[in-house]
């Protein structure tokens, strides 16, 4: 295998108190805090631009860019609020890196803050993780006691208050406008942009919204310069992130990467396919959002620009893995559950859309329906991508397009038997166990 | 959210709620809500983002959302209750109906369901006599499906309370809510050293810590496995330039001088971390590029059959697309 781990935000999660400020301190933390309070606010912003950093959320904007879009101070009020809500099915990178080192996400807090001229910022936390709040409450209290947060930090003059907020449940908080609303007290629906969160974000106000994932990566780069984060990654997405392989490999969990790796170097690394004899079906890039690929694609190189050369996206490096005992039906049914259940109901292509959906895959996965449904999928698809108020719709329509564009044969096999030809307890964790005992 | 649950609504969609949960609270509980709404409001430039944490935090008196939690809650925060009880009916977290002492949550989202989610569903449901948001007669289990809780590396994962049960079976889970029931401590695989209660957990949620954070591991053994990789062929990050990185006024003149650092970090990266083959590959080889952030690194490249998955809109090119 070609390309190597690179453990950065990963470095230190097997101490025995990796969470704590003693932990972080000891592998470098706040030393970039301490630099940046020395630098110029847009110096830093040009830094963040220079290392060519790509949004850790989904979307891969430049980070740096993102901060360079806020107006000119006015003397009002600017927010940082940093997406935590992390709910895209496949994707654990963002609550392990807060349960092991939150110490991480509140220094970038503090440097992003100061960059953009942010004295009150929000870490809006999804709520279904309470162990992960109690670590990040604790972590800010450690901040605070220790000068990094609060009143003239560090002797500079400079101010910040740190809040972290934990949601209630709902998919669609995590994006950024639902989540602005939802922040505000309100039902988390999107909002219609422009304007963008740039100019009128939390309480209409200029405001950054940036994944835990990216924030967290700007106190490395800053401590070790553009320069060292661009020497990883390709040309075009730099630097490293944490893939998430979870499913059937045989050790699941996080490899901490530069862009660019492939699948089949991750698996290596992960031990390989759960059972030797077993051969990867399918797999999600990027989460449950992202088109997926097929044994075809082991050698794709994980970047932005490949994957989407090769019709998915990279989405959160969400690896989910599937091998040939999964029916890909069954999949892509229980996905369209989710995006009904998640469907916040602003807009009709979505809200219907989802729901019908689930109606067709639901007698498909029974065997029941015709041919003509996969028409009728593909229909509703063409309805909803590129009509929905939001990304959410769109991203329900891709594992649905991609499976029937990959395996149309096994929607057919279910009509032709009558039922799913598939058993589903060969495909449990369990199962093998059982049967390996 | 949006969904088939809404057993305890209108047609017109007012969240209806039992007479006897309008019973209004004693002057000791109010006494105690007050002052936390207190310190909940002062989190917040405007009052009405107190919303969700004081809705948790009716959660931590009721076990759920009351007729008199939400009176209280537009109380507070100078709403209609009409507004507040929007809010309560978006988000599954939010209980319409007595809760039981233990959510127990099995992820059914598709990559536990696969795994063993679907079974360990159907044995417990069978095994508790209850389904999908129904809790056990004892009042102590409330079960439900959940969806992917950002724990799929292990899975099938239960929360019990919203604390983490990973790689579970039917066995383990029964067990778990067996132990439950008989009032029992249970310890989570990556939580505090015990399961608090749902009254409990929902005062955490408010923002009100409790003081375990420092229990239980940092991380568990799947979150380690890259790391662990790592270790084995002693792979690490690149090394950064030696940068006196302790000096910050030197920063913005380092245009001159980071070229000789830089240079030793080609030299070190490539030892380290990079092999030949990464290093010779064709365009995908690491390298500096001033250019990150030029015209041609288009921020959002998608395959262009595709919408705007995750579309930041930043640049503004998201709607116009979609016309
Ligand atoms: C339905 C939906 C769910 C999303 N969920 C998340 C999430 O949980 N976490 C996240 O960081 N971004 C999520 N995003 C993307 C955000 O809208 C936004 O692009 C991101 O937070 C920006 O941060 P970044 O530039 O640092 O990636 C979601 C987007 C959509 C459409
Ligand atoms: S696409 Fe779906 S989630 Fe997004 S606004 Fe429309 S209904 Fe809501
Ligand atoms: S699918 Fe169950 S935790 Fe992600």
């Amino acid at each position: 295998m070609s390309t190597q781990l690179t453990p950065i935000l990963t470095d230190f999660w097997d101490d025995p108190q990796s969470w704590t400020l003693a932990t972080y301190e000891k592998h470098e933390g706040y030393q970039g805090l301490k630099k940046a309070l020395g630098m110029k606010p847009e110096d830093l912003v040009q830094m963040t631009k220079d290392s060519g950093l790509r949004g850790r959320g989904g979307a891969g904007f430049p980070t740096g860019m993102k901060w360079g879009f806020l107006p000119p101070p006015d003397g009002g009020p600017r927010y940082l609020v940093v997406n935590a809500d992390e709910s895209e099915p496949g994707t654990c990178k963002d609550i392990p890196l807060m349960m092991a080192a939150p110490q991480f996400l509140i220094e970038g807090v503090a440097i992003t803050s100061f960059a953009i001229g942010c004295n009150h910022a929000f870490i809006y936390l999804r709520g279904e993780v309470v162990h992960v709040y109690r670590r990040l409450l604790r972590a800010v209290e450690e901040a605070y006691a220790a000068g990094y947060l609060g009143k003239n930090i560090l002797g500079s003059g400079f101010d910040l208050d740190v809040t972290v907020h934990a949601g209630a449940g709902a998919y669609i908080c995590g994006e950024e406008t639902a989540l602005l609303d939802s922040l505000e007290g309100r039902r988390g629906q999107p909002r219609l942009k422009p304007p963008f969160p740039a100019v009128a974000g939390l309480y209409a106000r200029p405001t950054v919204v940036n994944n835990v994932e990216s924030i967290a990566s700007v106190p490395p780069i800053l401590l070790h310069g553009a320069d060292w984060f661009t020497e990883m990654g390709t040309e075009k997405s730099q630097g490293f992130g944490i893939f998430s392989l979870s499913g059937h490999v045989k050790n699941p969990g996080q490899y901490e990467a530069p862009l660019g790796i492939t699948l089949r170097e991750l698996l290596d690394m992960a031990g390989g396919m759960r059972d030797p004899n077993k051969k990867l079906k399918f797999w999600t890039p990027g989460g449950s959002s992202t088109p997926l690929f097929t044994d075809e694609h082991l050698d794709i190189p994980l970047d932005f620009e490949s994957v989407a050369a090769a019709g998915s996206m990279l989405g959160t490096r969400a690896l989910q893995i599937f091998d040939e005992t999964t029916c890909v039906v069954r999949a892509v049914d229980r996905w369209t559950d989710f995006y009904k259940h998640e469907s916040c109901g602003k807009c009709t292509p979505c809200r219907e859309g989802t729901w019908w959906l689930k109606q067709i895959l639901g007698r498909l996965e029974h065997g029941q329906g015709d041919e003509e449904d996969l028409e009728k999928l593909l229909d509703v698809c063409d309805n909803i991508l590129g009509r929905s108020f939001c990304a959410l719709g769109d991203g329900a329509t891709s594992p649905i397009t991609s499976s029937i564009q990959y395996f149309r044969d096994e929607y057919l096999k279910h009509l032709e038997l009558g039922h799913c030809p598939f058993d589903v307890r060969e495909s449990t964790l369990f199962h093998k166990d059982r049967v390996t005992a | 959210m949006a969904g088939d649950n809404f057993g305890m609504q209108t047609a017109a969609g007012h969240l209806t709620v039992a007479a006897e949960s309008k019973e209004p609270y004693t002057a000791e509980q109010l006494a105690g809500l007050d002052a936390d709404a207190a310190q909940v409001i002062a989190r917040y430039p405007q009052k009405r983002s107190a919303l969700l944490p004081l809705l948790h935090l009716v959660q931590s008196v009721d076990g759920y959302v009351t007729g008199r939690g939400i009176d209280w809650c537009a109380d507070k925060l100078d709403l209609s209750t009409a507004e507040v009880s929007g809010v309560a009916t978006f988000y599954t977290q939010y209980k319409r109906h007595p809760n039981g002492e233990y959510t127990v949550g099995v992820c059914t989202n598709t990559l536990c369901a696969i795994m063993g989610g679907d079974q360990i569903f159907d044995e417990v449901s069978e095994h508790l006599g209850i389904g999908h948001d129904e809790t056990t007669p004892d009042g102590k289990v409330t079960l439900e499906r959940i969806e992917c809780n950002a724990a799929c590396d292990y899975a099938p994962v239960v929360m019990a309370n919203w604390e983490f049960f990973d790689n579970q079976t039917p066995e383990s889970t029964k067990a778990l809510v067996d132990d439950l029931r008989a009032g029992k401590d249970v310890k989570p695989s990556r939580g505090p050293n015990k399961v608090c209660t749902f009254k409990q957990v929902s005062r955490v949620l408010a923002g009100f810590n409790d003081g375990l954070a420092d229990e239980g591991v940092g991380a568990g053994p799947a979150s380690l496995a890259g790391l662990e990789v790592a270790h084995e062929h002693g792979w690490t990050a690149p090394k950064a330039p030696k940068a006196d990185s302790t000096k910050a006024d030197d920063e913005s003149a380092d245009n001159k001088s980071s070229d000789n650092k830089s240079a030793d970090a080609k030299t070190d990266a490539k030892a380290d971390a990079k092999t030949e083959a990464k290093a010779t590959g064709d365009a995908k080889a690491p390298g500096r590029h001033t250019s990150g952030n030029a015209a041609a690194n288009d921020p959002d490249e998608k395959p262009t059959a595709q919408g705007t998955l995750f579309d930041d809109g930043a640049e503004g090119k998201g709607k116009e697309g979609k016309a």
